[in-house]
């Protein structure tokens, strides 16, 4: 880093106020970040912290906190209805991820083998750039029970119609089938890019050694992914349990509660039912933790910071 | 070209016992190309479709491919071009009560949306050559400390960061939607940190002996080569902007500031319950999504790429 001296040999003559500034790396550095480090302290740094302390007060916005020690953590733990929203966010988990992510893969080993068309892999990406509200109003005319498409089409194949995000059974698997249609092109993008970083030389030596299509797959293609495979499942999984607009708009968390995911309950706790900020930090906290815990879990398991390629060359 | 030549190998290596086979496995595989674009695509045609029709048609009529009878009696009522006095009495049974006038909607997203886009793409990139190019105290830990903050759920943030922008008072103002993404976002320094990294410094360290100030090299040198992505990460800000939706609602459900995303859900809302204005919301849908798709036609190929690189970041 020597680069930017600022008392290197061919210097302008330096006399201004301004140009001092413009050429002080330690002034001008701090300069540069200070936009930056204003918006992360004030929206970013502070109100972590500030949510971990509204976490052990008693607040409803209007009158001025109070200090309660741990008793929002005992409330959300003592609440059935936090637990079920838990249970319903890992449902949903189970739901999407993997679906999702092997749909993905196949689409993307899929379209390296027989296409590298730009316009597909765009076609493939475009329910990712659509707001999540405008999919899932789509999707809730889509798969409406009288009028949708959908349920004409199932019934013109003598299949009855089905309730859709209006079936407390049906609903969560719903969201997850909206959001795997949303998600998928573009994680097969990503693994696509993937694809691209292995040699091809590898391939050619496997098919020199008699190895068919499924076994290049399975020991050459799936190893060598794990990168961007880690990277995938990592972010779609801290993505799904914050799954939040879908809901909103297609089911307000109902039918009877069986789509009030984790971060539904926690906006009820603030903007639904009687504000309870402390209750609703608290649920916030405990959300970090779960994800924290299950982010290292899955960076252990996916040993995310190695590439496989390191043992080829 | 590297995925043709290798496929090309396989297959001639598959030849010697599948010979016949072939030909059936890559039309099986073209069927599934074929079958994912028709999902991906066919929910953004019968939108369209939906909204071409009279209200009363999309009961009548909820099943033939082609629009009956279309019309564009649902663009100009979304975009008040018809004055919704003259609809109450017409088809009132499945005409949205709510105000529909989109322009006002269009208007407050692009307002945020460039602000946020504006705001942001240029201090992040301010603060991500800081970070990879000068030298000043501080600056490891710091950016260490931004990258850490990638791992908080937004909801951790956005209760906290509600309470302070209803502090200040600007609940129902575009400066309370705009400021939380407006100075930075952590991920926007990362990415644009990734190349000025990646940029040659000989170029950089001839400035400086030619006597650039550090600041004219950071603005005369640096920016101008990595123009594209700049751009990138201007498109990609600006579609999640857009997009947005939960921050937007808590903040901005007065008329004057309410975006797009919102007044779709709050229209939707609204509309009569068991006979929705499907054709007046689904207008609106794609009022809300040509601009994402104008940005698409221009950049698609930009966007694709982006992506595929912000997989290995």
């Amino acid at each position: 880093m020597a680069t930017f001296s600022s008392t290197g040999p061919a210097q302008q003559v330096n006399t201004g106020f301004f140009s001092k500034i413009a050429n002080n790396e330690k002034i001008l550095g701090f300069l540069f970040i200070l936009p930056s480090l204003i918006g992360f302290t004030a929206f970013f740094a502070i109100p972590a912290a500030r949510s971990v302390v509204i976490s052990f007060h008693s607040w409803n916005l209007l009158t001025d906190a109070k200090f309660i020690g741990l008793e929002n953590y005992q409330t959300i733990f003592a609440d059935d209805r936090f637990w079920r929203s838990l249970t319903i966010t890992l449902t949903y988990v189970v739901w999407n991820i993997p679906i999702q992510t092997a749909l993905a893969v196949f689409i993307a080993v899929i379209l390296d083998k027989m296409s590298q068309s730009s316009l597909l892999r765009g076609i493939m990406i475009l329910p990712w750039l659509m707001p999540n509200v405008i999919v899932a109003l789509l999707f809730v005319w889509l798969l409406d029970p009288s009028l949708g498409i959908v349920n004409i089409v199932l019934q013109f194949f003598g299949i009855p119609r089905q309730g859709f995000f209006g079936d407390p059974n049906q609903a969560i698997a719903s969201i997850a089938g909206v959001n795997t249609w949303r998600h998928m092109g573009y994680n097969a993008i990503l693994i696509y890019a993937g694809l691209k970083t292995i040699p091809k030389t590898l391939y050619e030596a496997a098919t020199v050694d008699g190895a068919n299509t499924w076994v290049q797959f399975r020991k050459l293609t799936l190893p060598l992914l794990r990168p961007v495979l880690a990277f995938v499942v990592i972010t779609t999984v801290i993505g799904s349990f914050q799954i939040f607009d879908t809901i909103a708009v297609a089911t307000q968390g109902g039918p009877a509660g069986a789509t009030r995911t984790i971060i539904y309950y926690i906006y009820e706790q603030v903007f639904e039912r009687r504000i309870n900020m402390g209750v609703a930090t608290a649920a916030c906290v405990v959300l970090f933790v779960i994800l924290v815990t299950i982010t290292i879990i899955q960076n252990r398991f996916f040993n995310a910071g190695r590439s496989d390629l390191a043992d080829y060359s | 070209m590297a995925a043709i030549s290798r496929s090309d190998t396989q297959s001639i290596n598959e030849n010697g016992s599948f010979l016949s086979n072939i030909k059936w496995g890559k039309i099986l595989l073209w069927i599934f190309i074929a079958l994912m674009v028709f999902i991906t695509a066919f929910p953004f045609y019968w939108v369209l479709r939906t909204a071409l029709v009279m209200p009363k048609t999309v009961f009548s009529d909820p099943r033939s491919f082609f629009p009956p009878d279309p019309t564009l009696f649902n663009f100009q009522r979304v975009l008040g071009m018809i004055d919704p006095t003259t609809l109450v009495g017409q088809d009132a049974n499945n005409i949205s009560a709510g105000t529909i006038n989109f322009w006002v909607y269009l208007r407050n997203s692009f307002i945020v949306s460039a602000l946020i886009t504006f705001g942001q793409t240029i201090f992040s990139t301010m603060a991500a050559y800081a970070f990879a190019r000068m030298k000043f105290p501080l600056r490891n830990q710091i950016f260490f400390i931004y990258l850490t903050s990638l791992m908080i759920p937004g909801i951790v943030l956005t209760i906290p960061n509600f309470v302070l922008i209803r502090q200040l008072g600007w609940i129902g103002t575009f400066q309370g939607i705009v400021a939380p993404a407006f100075l930075m976002s952590p991920f926007a320094v990362f990415f644009m940190r990734q190349f000025f990294l990646s940029l040659n410094k000989d170029l950089e360290e001839a400035a400086v002996l030619d006597g650039a100030t550090v600041f004219g090299v950071f603005w005369r040198i640096a920016v101008p080569l990595i123009q594209g992505p700049i751009l990138t990460l201007a498109l990609l800000t600006f579609v999640a902007s857009w997009n947005e939706y939960l921050w937007p609602f808590l903040v901005g459900r007065d008329e004057n500031v309410r975006v797009l995303t919102v007044a779709l859900n709050v229209f939707q809302s609204q509309t009569p319950q068991g006979a929705p204005d499907w054709a007046g919301l689904m207008a609106g849908t794609v009022v809300g999504i040509v601009p994402t798709i104008v940005l698409f036609i221009f950049f698609g190929r930009r966007v694709v790429d982006s992506i595929q690189f912000s997989g290995f970041k």
